[in-house]
């Protein structure tokens, strides 16, 4: 009785051609092929990556810090996702509303700074001392070659980074911009379950799969940042790479 | 530790303390990533160590919180084929590009 639940839940042992359900089955074919669209973005990142001829750099709009702290929040929502689903399973619909509820909150605050970044990059402003510059990155030395040449007491720039300003603005927010808007679909989704779950015998422990099928697409979202934030905000900033 | 994370043996899968020890150790990775973002000494091994730790954080992550560990084998080869995949496309853009060579 025991395995029959257990298989049940692994959508295993179904009337299908493969024994295993087709809807899980689709969603693992889904997110197979949006981890190659994703590595297309990726790809289009890394291949353009230093070849930005004006404008911010990562290394001077990135805020590694305030990055790790909404990664830290990504990955927790991941958490209350499963723990949202192992209370489901237990037929505990309380826990499984408040983990639900904590999951949407957590991805509703991970694409509030997503909000608060792209802002602060468009609205990057650079203001340097001509008299004591201090260390500058390229992008500052050359505000500070054009602007101190004529003797000014500063040199500003409030160009910021835009998609139009240069290929490292067009390949970051085209990647990190589709990545907030899977986890946008993903709360969409997270909350359309809580409401469901308001209903009599739409959610049930007996059938779990709508729920599964959620938690994998938002745990994919979480490992897509993972790497979005090693490969593009960690290894950014690095100079040799 | 194999024992410890087989899971409940009611559902096949772990228990809410076991999910909540893989997020405490995700956290930790990632708190070992930053720390290790600014020794600057590490150089060019920064690269490698970071890729590694990544690469953890994503094994844990579709092991366990995705239940790849638990669920039916094809499950793992549909995801991994187009995230190979995906690995193929980057590496051979960045040759043809010429970043790396």
């Amino acid at each position: 009785m025991a395995q029959e639940h257990a298989a049940q839940i692994h959508g295993e042992h179904e009337d299908t051609t493969t024994g295993l359900n087709h809807r899980k089955m689709l969603m693992w074919a889904f997110l197979g092929s949006d981890c190659m669209f994703f590595g297309a973005l990726i790809a289009t990142y890394l291949v353009y990556q230093g070849k930005s001829l004006a404008g911010p750099m990562p290394v001077d709009v990135f805020d590694i810090p305030v990055t790790s702290v909404s990664t830290f929040v990504l990955l927790m929502s991941s958490m209350s996702m499963v723990l949202a689903y192992a209370a489901l399973t237990k037929n505990n619909l309380k826990g499984f509303r408040i983990w639900m509820i904590s999951t949407a909150i957590m991805g509703a605050t991970f694409i509030g700074f997503q909000v608060y970044e792209f802002s602060s990059f468009a609205h990057h402003h650079v203001d340097i001392n001509c008299s004591s510059p201090g260390e500058l990155t390229d992008y500052e030395q050359h505000i500070f070659d054009e602007g101190c040449s004529n003797g000014e007491a500063h040199a500003e720039s409030h160009e910021g980074l835009k998609p139009q300003t240069n290929l490292f603005g067009t390949t970051f927010y085209t990647l990190t911009g589709f990545h907030g808007a899977h986890v946008t679909l993903g709360i969409v989704w997270l909350l359309s379950l809580l409401l469901l779950s308001f209903k009599k015998g739409m959610i049930t422990p007996e059938k779990n799969l709508d729920v599964d099928l959620a938690a994998l697409y938002w745990h994919f979202v979480d490992v897509v940042w993972i790497v979005i934030f090693t490969v593009v905000y960690l290894f950014g900033v690095f100079p040799g790479f | 530790m194999s024992q410890d994370l087989s899971g409940d043996a009611h559902t096949g899968h772990p228990t809410a303390g076991q999910y909540f020890r893989i997020a405490v150790i995700l956290c930790v990775i990632t708190a070992v990533e930053v720390g290790i973002f600014y020794l600057e000494f590490l150089g060019h091994w920064m690269i490698p160590i970071l890729f590694v730790l990544s690469t953890g954080k994503f094994a844990l992550v579709a092991m366990y919180y995705m239940h790849l560990k638990f669920d039916h084998k094809l499950f793992t080869y549909m995801f991994v084929a187009g995230f190979v995949l995906a690995a193929f496309v980057i590496g051979f853009l960045l040759i043809l590009f010429g970043v790396y060579t």
